[in-house]
């Protein structure tokens, strides 16, 4: 059964097409990279995943669910949540009230609630406050409670985001690019985070240019090039398809297995 | 539960109910009482005004506007119409509170500060509307008021007046942190911060800009509408484009997302000019000056600047 289902989607550019029929399912509980040369529409794509763009043609389809044309909050309110290459935090916040606006969709509060502080709410913070300070610990910030994510660095900024996306309990979680601009030491950590993440039973959808961190986590990879589905299937079927290699490396070196993506 | 009564998050609300009660110590005359006023009165304004800009990011330059509308709408309905005053002040706030819902919500789907556009000219509009509309407004001259009542009870004099606008901008600077400080308030804060990034998480950028515009606006009603039965006249002065600019002045200089900034820079700005009578020529002057300098040497506004040094020279914990 499959958790999200895409259907001829495609999005134009006033005349380019940045990406265009792709058909794919994410089954529930996996890992699901989308891998492919920089330029071929990943970003793209998960910005049609999660509203941010709204497609020009095709379906996105969250359990029976038609979510095509809504806006993004409506995709998180839904269970959807993502992170961004290039970070989107709220550098006017602490870190901890970073990841307290991903609880925004749980704490159902009115705006009198919210002007009289009801005791009810008090409550409530008190519980989001532990609930999202435990986050900070699972993607291992623990030491950056009590900062202030303008004083954070680049690696520590990136496992923010993705526990602001935790917070809103997400089904289906997009990290864009989580190891982009981390040194060796912190692209393990972030390797170990989606593991653990994987484990818990999180559905993942993962795009990521590090090779030996897709080949390691996915359960299903899908290669685009030029906007279009040049290859699907497990880590072992995409690093042998001839084609995924071609786009990588260029013609003449599909023969060349030992310089396929995988061994990057 | 008294310890629960008392946490850190209300030291800042306790320390301005203070000064509002200290404060008659000082004022000698009636002359000081109607500055203090004055300023309680802008406080208001600027306090509901912070919401908007300071935590929400987004700019309105029609915001005197609300404040004529509000003061205008109790007086013409309590002079014209022999509505009691309370009546009239409701129906004011709620008539403003629609007029901003019906300006922001077209514009406040869009990305941006159009906002400053379309509040720039409605402030205009209401401005000249207000000058115009002599029958109703008496135009220019101006109109006077009835005082207000409660209970029967006239409210007259600046001492009197002194505790009711003391008591409302304290009821204001309450409601106001505690709306910061939950869930709506990180939500404005976060699409400040990135709209995008707000919204996929969950939050519906639109509808919260548009609902913090209203306050922002029923703020300024409210403060109008006290405004004009405290003097009993008014004129369309308070509702010049250049009022709006200073209630924008106030809350820059006194610091953006800080509301107790809103309330001293109200302060600051209110009784500087009151000070310098000599340059009054040269008001429009000043405050151009202080918002230029505002933004050059602390762009985070005064009690921003001053608390981070203030916390900067203690030794880490």
């Amino acid at each position: 059964m499959s958790l999200l289902r895409v259907e001829r989607l495609g999005k134009e550019f006033g005349g380019v097409r940045a990406v265009a029929d792709l058909d794919f399912a994410i089954p529930g509980g996996t890992v699901f990279s989308i891998i492919g040369p920089n330029g071929a529409g990943k970003t793209t794509l998960l910005n049609l995943l999660t509203g941010v763009y709204v497609p020009s043609t095709g379906r996105i389809v969250l359990e029976e669910r038609d979510l095509t044309g809504r806006a993004p909050y409506e995709f998180a309110a839904c269970g959807i949540a993502r992170t961004f290459q290039n970070l989107q935090l709220f550098f006017n916040m602490s870190a901890l009230d970073n990841v307290m606006v991903g609880r925004y969709l749980h704490e159902h509060c009115s705006l009198p609630a919210a002007l009289l502080r009801l005791p009810s709410l008090a409550r409530a913070e008190r519980a989001a406050r532990a609930e999202c300070e435990e986050l900070m610990r699972f993607v291992g910030l623990a030491p950056y409670v009590a900062a202030s994510s303008d004083a954070m660095p680049y690696g520590a900024l990136k496992r923010l985001e993705i526990a602001r996306a935790l917070a809103t309990r997400p089904r289906l979680l997009l990290l864009d690019e989580p190891a982009a601009g981390l040194n060796p030491t912190e692209t393990l950590e972030i390797d170990a985070l989606i593991s653990k993440l994987a484990k818990s039973g999180m559905t993942v959808v993962l795009v990521e240019h590090n090779m030996r961190l897709v080949m390691g986590v996915s359960d299903h990879i899908l290669v685009l090039d030029y906007g279009r589905q040049l290859a699907e299937g497990t880590a072992e079927t995409v690093r042998r398809d001839p084609k995924v290699i071609e786009a990588y490396l260029g013609t003449g070196a599909a023969g060349d297995t030992a310089a396929a993506p995988g061994a990057r | 539960m008294l310890a629960h009564l008392v946490p850190r998050r209300s030291r800042g609300l306790a320390a301005l109910a203070l000064t509002v009660l200290a404060l008659p110590l000082v004022l000698l005359n009636n002359y000081y009482y109607e500055v203090a006023i004055l300023v309680g009165l802008n406080a208001i304004v600027c306090v509901g005004l912070n919401l908007l800009i300071g935590y929400a990011g987004q700019i309105s330059l029609g915001h005197a506007g609300f404040f004529g509308l509000g003061a205008y709408a109790s007086a013409i309905l309590t002079a014209r119409y022999g509505w009691p005053p309370l009546t009239a002040m409701l129906a004011a706030t709620a008539g403003v509170a629609a007029l901003a819902w019906l300006i922001g919500r077209p514009i406040l789907r869009l990305r941006g500060h159009y906002l400053a556009m379309a509040t720039l000219g409605m402030g205009i509009i209401i401005s000249i509307v207000i000058a115009t509309e002599d029958r109703l407004t008496g135009g220019p001259d101006g109109m006077s008021v009835p005082p207000l009542t409660l209970f029967g009870f006239a409210l007259a004099g600046e001492r009197l007046w002194y505790w009711v606008v003391g008591g409302a901008l304290l009821v204001a600077v309450w409601l106001a942190l505690n709306l910061v400080d939950s869930p709506h308030g990180r939500a404005l804060r976060a699409l400040h911060g990135s709209e995008i990034g707000a919204e996929v998480a969950g939050i519906d950028s639109a509808s919260h800009k548009l609902r913090v515009f209203v306050i922002s606006a029923v703020y300024a009603a409210i403060a109008g509408s006290l405004a004009a039965h405290y003097a009993g006249f008014i004129t369309p002065a308070k509702v010049t484009f250049f009022h709006s600019i200073e209630l924008v002045t106030m809350v820059v200089f006194g610091g953006m997302a800080s509301t107790f900034g809103a309330v001293v820079g109200a302060a600051v700005l209110t009784t500087l000019p009151q000070a310098l009578t000599v340059f009054k020529e040269y008001e429009m002057v000043v405050f151009g000056a202080v918002m230029m300098l505002t933004m050059i040497f602390m762009p985070n506004g005064l009690v921003p600047t001053l608390a981070a040094r203030f916390t900067s020279r203690r030794p880490a914990p």
